[in-house]
């Protein structure tokens, strides 16, 4: 399916005018079914394009009730195993289940700094104006080493 | 708003200065650099996304890896890396500007909080401040990569300010001036959230918005169509509305066939590079030594140095094992792991296995998903590796885009490499970044949103030079709408006709649209299912079929916002599908063997083909041109190049 939503876990995102994977799905798979028209379950989300999921898991990982999970494609891989994040703010676990029952858990860093605090301009010049021409120069002035030798015309 | 409904939508107009189509990596290196650029000039900017920035993009699922990073390595020799991966034609002006520059962006990715591998001894020591990365090959990094677009996205948002980001629009066309055809003027697009139609009024824009997947039939038909190797969501959107103004592209017919894990088209370049996996075919034998001398038969040996060769070779010299029934290939992941454990402690095993795992967590989860399916654990038993459906792109190892002017002060820059602002296209005013810059592949993320730092000076340059500039669209607004929402109406139109919503004979789904595109370039176009190989009659007849393909393009149907959505990324899959087989039918030899073979020409022809293929499209008469143009080398020949970096091909 790709991902799928758990009736017993999503919420709708409590009624918000668009839920969490909605918001974030790069390629507009999630949507809310406010009345249950579609899948009998009103006020909560579902993927209504199955065969175009990438399996990207951006819904998985955002999802604030966790409702979201992976069943992998069905023309190609067999049934039972999943494999299940927990984003945090500052790292993300894995848990791989295989279909004979073999676990493994991970836990990986996803980022050094707090969530939010990213500061693109901290800390690093103001633009040149006369150098807006200049090829050479981006606005924190920090071209790479050239040894211009290697060039045929030299 | 309860006036606006799907049969007739709210029309927004805008009149700004810069507008920036796309959020990926490229679209970000602009929206941080343009700020620093723009400041007190008034210049009004803008950027739209057709999903949200946290997630968009080819680095929405994350990456294991940062491909491009010079660290002690010069830029001309990242130049003769790609030289020597793209078969010898490529821009190296362009090249050469994005080497230069990249490891700067890399630097401020860190400072965001991008965690980046370091040797021993360095940990928690910042790249720019001489700590050293782990590298995975001469140009590629590890590192903890699963909210790398999250990071970057974050500083791009701030940079620019929320308030000039609109997320949810997706922008179709592109237009040029009423009174200059050779200049931009506007673009325009819908939200695929409400019932709106936005209309941008410009002095200059970005178009930055991804390569072109699923243009060919995938391997896997089923649910399995999602997973492309490149996100499903890169519809060619930049090439084709590039083309429709009339820019002219570059490469059109090179793509990418990546061998990747099968089925889950998991990477290989960490299992290969850092850990030294083998690859075998089914008998246990190395078929790239064993078919090593069969490269001489077309000439292709004068592209590889010993088993240094372009990506596409050693695609070659997999299928010819299994075209003749010696597969699967394999790739020998537990003698890796085995070999790598000898010197290592059970503590450190079990972190080589972590990051083993990492590297397809952090960037293709199908993968592992596919591996816990099958109970296959790499460092047990070994996986099958596979070449997929072929992908257009122009930043990872391949190079098809737009023709770009490049900058101006580098020794020995021909006049045709360079006629304006440093990323412009052919089109006054129409920028590009990323996938869209043909002919300099291998900038990965990295150089994409290095790419869109140069942009975005090059735009305010543009803006500052021409403050009299007043754009007019040469479309009405009524044209806009009507052509922008046909699907939507002939859907209404039509639906009641029939009992069963997709079978009318007034209409093609999206969906139907898609599977017609992809069969005939498939079948014709050199697809999976030919291995790769095409001719000219079959481009002929490719031809004749997708003219009809087009023509019933204006049949599409949208019963909801989503499926206009799939609408105009099919449409621009369409017309980005016809520039690669145009392409492909005027080069009449076989440039990049494992990519793509033309039947008829199988040899490399340095001597009529070592040059670039450009093309220019006209809308309204559906006509494609084609001519070669001169390449021009700028970097001396280095010591382990081969022998064909010399020939300097056709006097044009």
């Amino acid at each position: 399916m790709p991902t799928y939503v758990r009736t017993d876990k999503c919420d709708g995102c409590k009624g918000q005018d668009k839920t969490a994977c909605m918001y974030i799905c790069p390629h507009d798979l999630m949507t809310l079914d406010k009345d249950g028209s579609v899948t009998g379950h009103a006020m909560k989300a579902y993927n209504q394009e199955p065969e175009q999921c990438w399996e990207c898991y951006a819904c998985v990982k955002i999802c604030p009730q966790q409702a979201i999970e992976c069943r992998h494609y069905a023309d190609v891989v067999p049934l039972g195993a999943q494999v299940q994040p927990l984003r945090g703010t500052d790292s993300i676990m894995w848990t791989i289940k295989f279909r004979n029952g073999t676990v493994k858990r991970f836990k990986f860093p996803i980022r050094t700094t707090p969530e939010g605090s990213a500061d693109p301009f901290g800390g690093k010049p103001d633009a040149d104006m006369s150098d807006l021409g200049n090829p050479t120069k981006l606005f924190t002035d920090a071209m790479h080493h050239c040894d211009m030798g290697q060039f045929l015309a030299n | 708003m309860s006036e606006y409904t799907f049969a007739s939508p709210e029309v927004v107009e805008e009149e700004i200065d810069i507008l920036i189509i796309g959020g990926g990596m490229g679209a970000c290196g602009t929206a941080f650099e343009i700020p620093k650029w723009a400041e007190g000039s008034g210049l009004k900017i803008k950027l739209v996304d057709k999903a949200a920035m946290d997630r968009s993009g080819a680095v929405a699922q994350g990456l294991s890896a940062i491909n491009t990073y010079m660290g002690d390595n010069d830029p001309a020799d990242y130049v003769r890396y790609v030289r020597g991966d793209l078969m010898g034609i490529t821009r190296e002006d362009l090249v050469y500007d994005t080497g230069r520059h990249v490891d700067d962006s890399v630097h401020n990715f860190e400072d965001w909080g991008l965690p980046i591998w370091k040797q021993k001894g360095d940990e928690g020591k910042k790249l720019r401040d001489g700590g050293k990365p782990v590298r995975s090959g001469r140009w590629q990094i590890m590192i903890n990569g699963e909210s790398y677009k999250w990071i970057v996205a974050e500083a791009a948002k701030k940079a620019l300010g929320i308030e000039n980001i609109q997320e949810r629009i997706f922008i179709v066309r592109l237009m040029t001036d009423k009174n200059d055809p050779g200049r931009i003027a506007g673009a325009a697009g819908f939200s695929v959230r409400e019932n709106k139609i936005y209309i941008y009024k410009f002095k200059t824009c970005l178009l930055a918005a991804g390569g072109a997947v699923n243009i060919f039939r995938p391997r896997s038909i089923g649910e399995g169509t999602g997973r492309a190797w490149y996100p499903v969501w890169n519809a060619g959107s930049t090439y084709a509305m590039a083309a429709e103004c009339g820019a002219e592209m570059t490469l059109m017919e090179n793509r990418f066939v990546p061998a990747r894990f099968k089925d889950g088209y998991g990477p290989v370049g960490a299992w290969f590079l850092l850990f030294k996996a083998k690859a075998m075919n089914a008998f246990g034998e190395d078929y790239q030594e064993k078919n090593y001398d069969l490269l001489k038969d077309h000439g292709y040996d004068k592209y590889a140095v010993g088993f240094n060769m372009g990506t596409c070779l050693r695609n070659h010299l997999m299928m010819i094992e299994m075209k003749e029934g010696r597969g699967p290939i394999f790739l020998d992941t537990p003698s890796a792991m085995a070999k790598l454990a000898e010197s290592m402690t059970p503590k450190e095993i079990k972190h080589l296995e972590a990051e083993a795992w990492e590297d397809f967590l952090d960037m293709t989860i199908s993968q592992c998903g596919v591996w816990a399916g099958e109970n296959i654990e790499p460092d047990k038993e070994m996986s099958e590796l596979m070449p997929t459906e072929p992908y257009l792109l122009g930043s990872h190892a391949g190079c098809a885009g737009l023709w770009c002017s490049g900058p101006d002060d580098l020794p020995g820059t021909p006049d045709h490499y360079h006629w304006g602002y440093n990323r412009m296209t052919t089109v006054n005013g129409l920028f590009t970044a990323g996938d869209g810059v043909g002919a300099s592949g291998h900038k990965f993320s990295s150089g994409s949103f290095t790419e869109g730092r140069m942009v975005a000076k090059s735009m305010v340059q543009y803006c500052l030079d021409n403050p009299d500039l007043k754009p007019e669209l040469s479309r009405t607004t009524e044209q806009i709408v009507d052509e922008i929402y046909r699907p939507v109406r002939t859907f209404l139109e039509h639906k009641d006709y029939t009992t069963a919503i997709d079978i009318n004979p007034h209409y093609i789904t999206p969906k139907m649209l898609q599977f017609r595109l992809q069969k005939i370039m498939d079948e014709y176009v050199a697809g999976v299912s030919t291995w790769y190989q095409t001719n000219e009659k079959m481009l002929v007849v490719a031809e004749r079929k997708m003219k009809m393909l087009k023509e019933d393009s204006l049949k599409m149907r949208a019963k909801d916002l989503h499926e206009l959505l799939r609408a105009w990324e099919n449409y621009h899959r369409i017309i980005t599908a016809e520039a690669h087989m145009q392409h492909i039918k005027f080069r009449q030899e076989t440039r990049y063997p494992g990519y793509y073979y033309r039947a008829d020409y199988q040899a490399i022809n340095d001597d009529e083909w070592k040059c670039f293929v450009n093309s220019t499209y006209d809308r309204d008469t559906g006509e494609w041109k084609l001519k070669k143009v001169k390449w021009q080398p700028l970097i001396s020949v280095g010591e382990n190049e081969p022998e064909a970096m010399h020939h300097m091909g056709p006097d044009l």
